[in-house]
């Protein structure tokens, strides 16, 4: 008996030496050929614009970029691992979205998935994310339901705040203003008939009150209006000293338009998302002096600067100077915290997203119960750049331009 | 909004419809075919103007004589090679209809793709004449009151067109009365074909009108189809000053429901109209009576 | 019921309970995913039949039942038991269907496509009016408590319902007077048949196995806004499969329906930047070679063959 079960112990010993020794050689053999990543975006459909100006432009940057320097370091291997794409198009249809996520995460099992553009979109993958366990750095998704949606999905990380947190910063800001004596207390607002524009207008419409503003226009306009005229002579009627519009990319220009054809000159004049696109700067030029929106970049930083230079290079445009910036600085956080983690394991990838401080192109970024506050809340533009206005308390914050020069027609 | 305010806003709105619908009423109303991808043809020349004037400088003006005969080209040769098949197979009866509207359909998906891998789905814009204009007192975007001239005048041209010439008079022939056409010695295929390509250049024109003041992507082009179905149907299909009306009156309920009412419903008022006008007079407003 | 028929009910019900095991054996998100699409299109192309078969109209109002069955959901899902709210989705649908069917007997033939196409942009500007005016909550989150399993399930109840009304109906004096309508209308009011009365059923008996679909497929989005319940996608597609596999029989729409959905899947994830250029050259690949559908073309093959 104590001869065989020494011969017993004598064989489990041997085995673990074995093991130990060999076992560092094993898994330096077995790193992975690259880290997949997928993604389903919106390439066709009502979502390809925001999709082009935003998301998919800092993807391809932050892949090519990766890889020319040999990949992603993983540590515990030892080396570089390239990145391997698998992409789909959403079709800007949630069902779709939702199907092709899962396509990714069960049949390609790739590593890890980025998201699609839009609040809608985010919100309708945001249950396939948490039920395969895999990060969602939602960049481009407005929503006051935020924090509570934070809570139902561990893996859900926000980085474009909420509808609330917008207004009360604008409006707070306004409310400065006016006690400089800059502007009265006139506001006149429209908004788009879409999640993102309802929520703001209802977040300022409680914001106004508690700050002392009167809303003397309060009105929303359906998705595809063709012109705005009717709206902005009645505003134009009402002499609002600030006029806010929750617009998108195609009424946004078109407000713009026919405001400077109709010569709306309002004290302080905000536009929704596309205000801050490389393409508003381009039809309008010197126009833009003085407009505001949501979003601002701090121009003078040097990793911004770097930036825009290399997105320019890689798209052959310029990056939006709202979510663009945050979008990338979600591409670098998941990068840092892949790269700190060492090896493809989400679920030490997703805690550090949670936990980490992050060195990215909008400066250090540590997560507060899953959501990014360090934002900018209201830009405008001054000489040709989109800076950050508000909050003004934060480092690189310009003063405002108030009033906003007139239109020159 | 004074009444000079809602007169202009209202008509070039009106006439924006106006125009961009006529095209349309030609090609359903003289060749019978509901073209589902008219849109396709709106937005692809819009693109071009967009490059002609962003990357070769030259003038929408220009552009906007180039895009006629081209428009005319391209709808003629698809009446030709994708819609006569059809044609034969169902000897131009009430079924054709239905069949255009889902070969067209195809079409659609088809050009708006070739459009999407083209150029993106980015959001293309630029300014043109996007000055204002005085008129009395209120202002108006030039580029906007031209596009209201243009439809004016195209309008009226084409009414002339097919009311004092002999072709129109064939055209008008074949639009009322499809089967008997050809006992009076009429090639309807042929005149179908001319009416199909007129709709083309017609249309193209609106396109690079379009593009001057709206921001557009491959992707809204089924928008403007639906837009220009509207008016079409409201008007009395195959009449062109039934169309131009049709479009004014649609223009009209929008400014006055964004100006009175609310602004939120002015898509919704669109469509209530059309139904209602289809309620009441299945025709349209001026239609020559059922087929 | 002949021993053909027997037969014929019997194999119907063998196939839905094997069906039904289906999500016990696969747990594959993705395919189960698949599957669940197959299931909602066959279901709404064999409801578009229903009435667009028998009647040739051709309707694409389909998402705007769709789409009010959706807010059924969104609305009431989280405040009542899962039953009432399908309930409250179907009343809601047959009132609509109802009040629209009434309204629109006087049309036909292109007027009618339009009219529909109308219909469906109408009500969604009604509901985006009323959320963003009237209860200020545009995007509605539905956070209803309903796994995939449960989804696939109750649209196979409903696929097995309609099927097996469109198979009941056609052996009742209702579908003689649908044939007959469909051949020709002024014949069938001549000969004495409520034309009105039909048509008005059957678009209601139509529309509520659309709302139904829309308030069953709800949960699946988490945010529902009226661009993605509203979308005119589902009404097109839907469409394209009923006259893809021949709207004209029992089996024809499914015969549309599950290639469709498995080639717009395998487009989707083989060429995403191409997709539209080749669901487009599938469709006039479709509307030019096929023109009856498949069902139709079997059956002319079957004729033929048969060597009569």
């Amino acid at each position: 008996m104590k001869t065989a079960s020494k011969r017993f112990w004598l064989r489990q010993v041997t085995a673990a030496a074995a093991i130990t020794t060999l076992a560092p050689l094993a898994l330096a053999q077995e790193a992975p050929k690259s880290v997949r990543i997928g993604w389903a975006i919106a390439k066709t459909g009502h979502n390809a614009g925001g999709t082009a100006a935003t998301v998919m432009p800092n993807y391809q940057l932050w892949v090519k970029e990766i890889n020319a320097a040999g990949g992603i370091m993983l540590k515990a291997y030892g080396k570089r691992v390239p990145i391997e794409v698998v992409e789909y198009d959403d079709r800007s249809s949630t069902e779709e979205a939702v199907r092709a996520t899962e396509r990714l995460m069960t049949q390609d099992k790739v590593d890890f998935v980025l998201p699609p553009w839009s609040t809608g979109s985010n919100l309708a993958v945001g249950p396939t994310y948490e039920k395969h366990k895999y990060p969602l750095l939602a960049a481009t998704a407005v929503t006051d339901k935020a924090p509570e949606l934070a809570k139902r999905w561990k893996h859900a990380f926000f980085f474009l705040g909420t509808g609330a947190g917008y207004a009360e910063s604008l409006v707070s800001y306004l409310e400065s203003a006016k006690k400089e004596g800059k502007i009265g207390n006139r506001i006149a607002m429209i908004n788009i008939a879409d999640g993102f524009g309802v929520e703001l207008a209802n977040a300022t419409r409680k914001a106004a009150k508690q700050h002392g503003f009167e809303l003397v226009y309060d009105k929303s306009y359906p998705i595809g209006t063709q012109d705005m005229t009717p709206l902005l002579t009645e505003i134009k009627s009402k002499n609002a000293d600030v006029f806010i519009a929750y617009s998108y990319p195609p009424d946004t220009m078109l407000i713009t338009e026919q405001s400077r054809i109709n010569a709306l000159n309002p004290k302080v004049m905000f536009t929704g998302v596309g205000t801050q696109f490389p393409m508003f700067k381009a039809k309008f030029g010197a126009a833009t002096e003085g407009i505001m929106a949501p979003g601002g970049v701090d121009f003078d930083a040097p990793a911004i600067k770097d930036y825009f230079m290399r997105h320019k290079a890689s798209a052959g445009y310029e990056p939006d100077r709202f979510a663009s910036t945050i979008q990338y600085t979600t591409l670098q956080v998941l990068q840092q915290a892949i790269e700190r983690v060492g090896r493809i394991d989400r679920a030490a990838v997703t805690q550090e997203i949670r936990t980490g401080t992050f060195d990215t192109i909008i400066g250090p970024v540590k997560l507060d119960n899953q959501m990014l506050t360090k934002l900018w809340y209201v830009g405008q533009w001054q000489n040709g750049e989109f800076y950050g206005i508000a909050p003004s308390n934060r480092a690189g914050a310009k003063p405002a331009i108030i009033p906003k020069p007139a239109w020159k027609n | 909004m004074n009444l000079l305010d809602i007169l202009l806003a209202g008509s070039t709105l009106g006439g924006l419809y106006g125009l961009i619908a006529m095209g349309l009423t030609l090609q359903y109303g003289v060749a019978r075919i509901m073209n589902l991808s008219y849109g396709e043809f709106l937005i692809a020349p819009a693109f071009l103007a967009y490059l002609g004037v962003t990357a070769w400088g030259l003038p929408p003006l220009l552009l906007l004589l180039l895009v006629l005969p081209l428009g005319f080209v391209v709808q003629w040769l698809v009446y030709q090679l994708l819609l006569t098949p059809l044609v034969r197979r169902t000897g131009a009866g009430p079924a054709l209809e239905v069949d255009s509207i889902l070969a067209t359909f195809g079409l659609m998906f088809v050009v708006q793709g070739v459009m999407m891998v083209a150029f993106g789905g980015n959001y293309h814009s630029y300014s043109y004449l996007s000055t204002p204009v005085q008129v009395l007192g209120s202002t108006v975007a030039a580029n906007r009151l031209l596009v209201l001239g243009v439809a004016i005048a195209l309008g009226l041209g084409l009414y002339l067109l097919l009311t004092r010439t002999r072709m129109g008079t064939v055209v008008r022939a074949v639009s009322v009365a499809p089967r008997f056409a050809p006992l009076v010695g009429i090639d309807v295929r042929f005149t179908a074909a001319l009416a199909f390509g007129l709709g083309g250049s017609m249309v193209a024109a609106s396109g690079v009108l379009v593009s001057m003041f709206l921001p557009f992507s491959a992707a809204m082009g089924t928008m403007f189809a639906m837009k220009a179905l509207i008016v079409v149907i409201m008007g009395g299909v195959g009449n062109l000053m039934g169309c131009l009306l049709a479009g004014m009156m649609l223009g009209f309920a929008e400014t006055l429901v964004a100006t009175f009412i609310d602004p939120g419903l002015t898509l919704a008022v669109n469509y209530a109209l059309f139904l209602g006008v289809l309620l009441l007079r299945p025709t349209g407003l001026f239609g020559k009576g059922a087929r | 019921m002949s021993r053909r028929d027997c037969l014929a009910w019997g194999a119907g019900a063998l196939a839905l309970a094997g069906l039904a095991t289906v999500p016990r054996w696969m747990h594959n998100d993705y395919y189960l995913s698949l599957l669940i699409s197959v299931l909602m299109y066959s279901v709404l192309a064999s409801a578009w039949a229903l009435f667009s078969g028998p009647t040739r109209y051709v309707s694409l109002a389909t998402v705007a039942f769709f789409g009010v069955g959706a807010y059924t959901t969104a609305v009431f899902g989280e405040s009542l038991p899962w039953a009432a709210v399908l309930l409250i989705a179907l009343g809601v649908g047959v009132a609509m269907a109802l009040v629209v069917g009434l309204a629109t007997l006087r049309l036909s033939g292109v007027y009618f496509v339009i009219f529909s196409f109308g219909l469906a942009e109408l009500t969604k500007q009604l509901v985006t009016w009323w959320e963003v005016n009237i209860t200020k909550d545009l995007g509605r989150y539905v956070f209803v408590d309903i796994t995939a399993q449960d989804i696939y399930w109750q649209l196979l109840v409903l696929l097995a319902l309609v099927l097996g009304l469109r198979a009941w109906i056609a052996r009742t004096r209702l579908g003689l007077a649908l044939r007959v309508i469909g051949e020709d209308e002024t014949v069938a009011v001549h000969v004495g048949i409520n034309t009105t009365r039909v048509k008005v059923l059957l678009f209601t008996l139509s529309a509520a196995f659309m709302t139904v679909a829309g308030a069953i497929m709800a949960p699946r989005w988490t945010y529902l806004d009226p661009t993605i319940a509203f979308a005119p996608a589902i009404s097109f597609q839907t469409l394209i499969m009923a006259l893809l596999g021949g709207a004209g029989t029992l089996f024809g729409p499914l015969l549309g329906a599950v290639p469709l959905v498995l080639l717009f899947e395998f487009l989707s994830a083989n060429f995403p930047n191409h997709f539209a250029i080749l669901v487009g050259l599938v469709f006039m690949v479709i509307v030019y070679a096929v023109p009856q559908g498949i069902s139709g073309w079997l059956r002319r093959r079957k004729h033929h063959g048969g060597g009569k």
